[in-house]
Formats: C-alpha cells, structure tokens, sequence
C-alpha cells in the first residue's frame, strides 16, 4: 500500500521538511538556489511595500492613499478587487470546458488555471482588506447581519463561497504533494459538483461586480454607465479569463521550463490557440453587446469629448483590435502572436474596470483622484506575494506536470 | 417590518446551508420606505427665503452630537468658501452663489437628506445604515466594515469617513433619531429663531410648502426640492433663488437609487435554478457523445 510509504514518511520530519518545502535541497543549498536576480527584484518590493502596510493600518487609509471625502475609492477597489477578480475567472472558464462541456484535451491547463483562478481572489480579498476601513469587522455580514438587499452583499458572500469552492477544485494537487490518496479521492469526486456550482458563483459576482455601478448614474461617466453594467462584466470576465489562462501558460513554459516534457511545447501551443479562438469569438459577442448599450445610452453626442475619445480607445483598441488580432493569430496558427495579443487583451479588461471604477467615476467631480505613490506600493506588494505564492506552489505541487504517483490524474 | 425582518434573515440561513434554497433569499424585497407611509414620516421643511444666515443650528448640532463646535463661530468669514459636512461636522450653512431679486442674501442648511428609500441603506451589506421605521437612516458603527460604498451610492455626498483614523466609522447627521424617539425636534430645528426649519410629517410640510407658493408665485421658484429627487426625501426645500446656486444637484431623476440594482439582484434565483440544470444536462450530453465515439473508435479498431 503506497499509504504505508506515506505514513512512515511523515514520522520523519526532517527528511519530509527538506522532501516538500525545501524541494530535496538542504537547508543551505535551498537558501542558496533563493538568490537569484528576480528575487533580489522581490526583496526589494517587500522591504519597501510591507512597511507601508503596516504603516496603513497603524495610521488609517489617510496617511496611506490619496483618497478624499469626495474620492473614496482607489485603485485598490479599481485594480486589486475589480481587476484581480475579473482576471481570475480562467479559473471556471476552463474548469467548465473541461468538466462539464467534456473538452478534455485543455485537462492539462486546468491546474494552472485553478490556481490562478485561486490566488487571484484570494489575493483580491487580502486587497480588500487593506481597502476596508474596518477589515476585521467581515464577518458581521457573514454571521449576524445580513444587508440583503445590497448587490456588495451578493459578492460578498458569492467570492467567499467561491474562495473556498476554488480551493477545494485545487486541493487534489495539494493531497498528491502530500501523498493523502483517500483526502485526493473524495476531493476529486466533488469535481463535476464543484464545477456547477463555481459557475453559478461567478455568473453572480461578476455580474455583481459591474451591478454595484448601477446605483451610481450621478458618478459613473454616461458613456460608461449603462444598464447592462452586469452582462458586461460577466461577459469581459470570460475574455479576461481565457486571456490570462494564455500569458501564465505562456510566462509558465518560460519560468518553469524544468517542470515539463519538451514535447509539452506542442501541446502548449494548440491549446493556446483554442483558447485564442474562443477569446476571439466572445470578444467579438462583447464588442457587439458595448454598442449596443452605447446606443441604449443614448449619448453619442458625447463621443467628441476627450472622455469619448478615451472611450472608443478603449471600444476599439481594447475589445475590437484585439478581436481581429487574436482571429489573425488562429489563421496563421501563431501561438506566439496569440500570447502578445493575450497580454494586451488583460491589459484592456484591467483599463475597463479601471475606467469604470477610478477613471470616469467622479468624471463630474471638484477634485480628481491620482493614486500615490505608497497607494501603488500596496498594490505592487500584494500583487508581488500573490507571485511569490503561486511560484512556491508550482514548484512543489503538481500544476504543470503530473505527479508519478498519480498519472492521468489531471 | 419587524416579522419581514425576521422572515427574510431565516430564509437567508437555508441558503447558507444549500445552495439551492438561495434564490429565494434574493427576491427583491419591497424598500423599507414602502413599508412606512409617507404621512407618518418626520419632515423638515427648509425655506432659504426665511434663513437669516446665523448658524445657530451648526451650534446646537455640534452641542447634540458632543462635536467640536462650528468653525469661525460668528465670523462672516466663514461665508467666503462653500462648506461641506465632514467626520465631525453632521451639518453647514452655506451662502448662496446668488441673492434673491430684492438683493438680500440666501443661505441654504444641508445634513443628510433622510431619503425614503435611501442608497446608502440600500448599499450597506451589513445593515450598518438603516433606514428605521420611524423615519430616521440611522448608522449602527458595530457592524461597519468601512467599505464606503455608502459614501458613492448617496447622490447627496452625505457619509463621511475617518480617513485619519485606524479604526475608522462613517459619520452623518442622525436626524436626531432619539431626540425623535423622546418626543423632541431635531436639534437644529429646535433652535431656529426664524422658523427657516419647520419640523412635522412629510405630508403636511409638503402641503405647507405648496401653500407658500401658491401664496407667492412670483417669489418662489415652483418646485420642492426633495420632494421627488431620488425618490423622495425628508428633508425639503423651497427658494426663490435657482436650486444650482444654492449647490444643489438638479440632474437627479425621481427614481431612487435602489430601485436600479433591484432587477440585478431579482437575476439571482434564476442563475442559481436555471444555470445547474443546464450545465448537468450539457455534461450528459457531453458524456454520452464522448461514450459514443470511443465505441466507434473502438469498432473501428476491431474491423
């Protein structure tokens, strides 16, 4: 019985600590194989953005943002929360391609995008948390008052639920590293369950995300702000998703060369070309569903304003081109040109949460809000752990490659 | 109210239990105000032609709520820049950007506008902001999780944040809610020397508002701000200056707030039946179609 092996394993801590957490080294050999050039980048990030949180939360969000009476909120609602959350949905995008639509030849990118999928919210709640003025106070709607009729209140409880739903999705990488074979097994069979609901969770809260807009006609740019908020934060996340699903893939075959098949180069590419497909054909359906709420708005007179023309930037060189592009990718069958047009694709998803949260919110305001400097610093730091914390998974689990013990397990 | 309260809270507890119970939770509930009739709900009518500019009101609010007292006591200087409340002032007295025909000067009060089916309420995932029904939005600082969504939602920049603190609570006017419980008008209005601030229920203020304009038609501009600006508020005022000038926001709709994410949340019991269904039976068919063509596969192997 290999439970056997695993069980005498676990009495000995000392060959077990240097097995998982130090990746066969020792400890001095470990330390070592840390210098590298990327993470003297990190180090550097943390010592310069962790004493800024702290300072945060020692002397509120006034000593730390730029935030005002008539501003209050930032790009850490704009990039860590809004963007963060829509760039983690690769994560049932491709779960419910794989186990509920039976597309089984994209099983090898599910891992990673559960992954990302995890870390991105989970990253994103800790973003919240500096955010909040009161972060220790969250559990008050989760337990005992419950504000019902308010959307933050759906997205609160759905990215709750869904933070845990995604780590139960992942967690069968988790008990192959440590070698619990029954743990893997019930987890596995909750799968297909898991799935289901990770969708219903993440057609809610994206949409839900956009909804929290719609309260807000008196804020939000009339260009911006529409009716169908909801439908295209759903939709977007979807692109945003796949997109992201392609550069990590991508970034990861680069990163993590030593973890992979050299034959895996092929099947990265088709499969990166799939994703590139589907991101072109709802890319297209998004481009579609923004004129129309351009004309439900109505507003066309107000195209020829610079906020216009900062609109149809966005309408055309975020959403149309790289429609195009993504399609001209597939033709000629250039994974490589796919990546590229991937990175741009996040890049827009990341300018439209921002347009719609910092950027045209409060267009009609006294004073404007520009982020500051330790205000970017937070976000670069959590953003820097989330990395950090992805790469240390990867590095011991099986994400990109199989485990030996379990082949065919993904 | 009380019994819908309750109703509600247990039906959420099923969905926190199963998932499929939750598309009953968020049915979209009728608003609060609903609930409440408009006759009975306090009032404050506001008229700037009637407002001397004294500030008594700043005083007695600072005095009710133990704030520091108002800025520039007695100084006119403080007229030279348009106020805004704050963390630890719950009300102002501006002047006008203009004067009335006959030269004289208008100040305009502002303090929460206790609307009938308030956004921030409304915004609030933890009921920190309620909207009582006695009439008041009163805040619960226990429950807050400083997420200032309540600060965006209000169209009247009411909410302000301690953003200097490390604990920090949302402050607002409280339209001395216990003051109201013991039989008393609000503070400020209690002070008012020239009867600017008229306190009553809703309806009869409205009544009364109308009765001054159809009394003075060529003084007053023919509209009661308040009376359907986002749905309705408590607080109400008549002037004979244009509302812009005396900082108000004339662009609001009669709608309230609310009422426009209501059909977003009335989508949530429909994702949550329609979506596994479908999905369960697009994995059957997925499944059986994948069966099917490993049997021919494997058929054609054998020929």
């Amino acid at each position: 019985m290999t439970d056997t092996t695993t069980f005498d394993r676990g009495f000995d801590t000392r060959s077990w600590i240097t097995e998982k957490i130090f990746m066969g080294m020792s400890f001095g050999d470990y330390l070592k194989s840390l210098l590298t050039p990327t993470n003297a980048i990190f180090a550097l990030i943390l010592i310069v953005g962790v004493p800024i949180v702290i300072y945060r939360f020692a002397f509120g969000l006034g000593a730390v943002t730029n935030l005002t009476e008539v501003n209050p909120w930032g790009i850490w609602i704009g990039i860590d929360v809004m963007s963060g959350v829509a760039l983690a949905a690769g994560g049932f995008t491709v779960a419910t391609a794989v186990h509920v639509l039976g597309l089984k030849e994209y099983q090898p990118i599910v891992r990673p995008a559960l992954l990302t999928g995890f870390l991105g919210y989970l990253f994103a709640v800790i973003g919240l948390c500096a955010d909040l003025g009161r972060p220790w106070k969250l559990p008050v709607p989760m337990v005992y008052s419950y504000g019902t009729g308010s959307v933050m209140f759906e997205v609160g409880w759905c990215v709750c639920l869904y933070l845990i739903v995604l780590g139960l999705e992942f967690s069968p990488a988790a008990f192959e590293w440590l070698g619990l074979r029954k743990a893997r097994e019930w987890a596995v069979r909750m799968t297909l369950v898991l799935t289901i609901f990770g969708l219903c969770l993440s057609t809610l809260h994206q949409s839900s995300l956009g909804a929290l807009f719609l309260m807000m006609p008196h804020r939000v740019h009339p260009l911006w702000y529409s009716g169908y908020v909801p439908v295209f934060f759903f939709v977007s996340a979807i692109i945003a998703g796949m997109s992201m699903v392609i550069v990590e893939s991508g970034l990861s075959h680069r990163v993590f060369k030593s973890q992979l098949n050299p034959n895996d180069h092929g099947t990265a590419d088709k499969l990166t070309l799939g994703l590139a497909k589907g991101a072109a054909v709802v890319l297209f359906a998004y481009f579609f569903l923004k004129l129309q709420g351009l004309v439900d708005g109505g507003r066309f007179d107000l195209l020829l304003t610079p906020y216009g023309f900062w609109f149809l930037f966005e309408l055309l060189g975020f959403v149309l081109a790289p429609c195009l592009l993504y399609a001209i990718a597939v033709r000629r069958q250039n994974a490589t040109m796919a990546r590229w047009v991937a990175g741009w694709t996040v890049l827009g998803i990341v300018v439209n949460r921002l347009n719609i949260s910092v950027i045209a919110f409060n267009y009609n305001a006294a004073e404007r809000y520009v982020p500051g400097f330790m205000e970017i610093m937070v976000s670069v730091t959590i953003i820097t752990i989330g990395i950090i914390t992805f790469r240390w998974i990867v590095n011991r689990m099986p994400v990109l490659h199989e485990h030996p013990d379990f082949p065919q397990a993904h | 109210m009380e019994t819908r309260m309750e109703l509600s809270r247990r039906t959420f507890i099923k969905f926190a239990g199963a998932a499929g119970a939750a598309g009953v939770v968020a049915r979209p509930k009728p608003a609060a105000a609903s609930a409440i009739h408009p006759v009975n709900t306090p009032a404050v009518l506001v008229d700037t032609t009637r407002c001397a500019g004294c500030r008594g009101c700043e005083a007695a609010c600072s005095e009710s709520n133990h704030l520091p007292g108002p800025a520039l006591q007695g100084q006119d200087a403080v007229f030279s820049k348009f106020r805004k409340t704050d963390v630890k002032v719950y009300t102002v007295v501006n002047r006008a950007k203009a004067d009335s025909k006959q030269g004289e000067a208008r100040y305009v009060k502002s303090q929460c506008m206790h609307c009938l089916d308030p956004a921030c309420a409304s915004a609030c995932l933890a009921k920190a902001l309620e909207k009582t029904a006695a009439g008041p939005v009163v805040y619960h600082p226990e429950r807050c999780l400083g997420c200032r969504y309540c600060m965006v939602a209000c169209q009247f920049d009411v909410p302000k944040f301690e953003f200097d603190s490390p604990s920090p609570y949302i402050n607002k006017c409280s339209f001395c809610a216990e003051r109201q419980e013991q039989g008393l008008q609000p503070a400020c209005v209690s002070v008012c020397p020239t009867g600017a601030l008229q306190f009553g229920h809703r309806e009869e203020v409205i009544e009364d508002a109308r009765t001054r304009i159809y009394q003075n038609p060529d003084k007053y501009v023919h509209h009661i701000y308040g009376e359907s600006e986002a749905g309705g508020t408590s607080w109400l005022y008549i002037t004979d200056v244009p509302f812009e000038k005396l900082g108000f926001r004339t662009d609001l709709g009669a709608t309230s707030p609310p009422e426009l994410t209501r059909t977003a949340l009335a989508a949530v019991p429909f994702v949550l039946t329609l979506w596994p269904p479908l999905l369960m039976g697009l994995y059957t068919f997925s499944k059986r179609r994948a069966e099917a063509s490993k049997g021919t596969d494997q058929e054609a192997h054998h020929d």
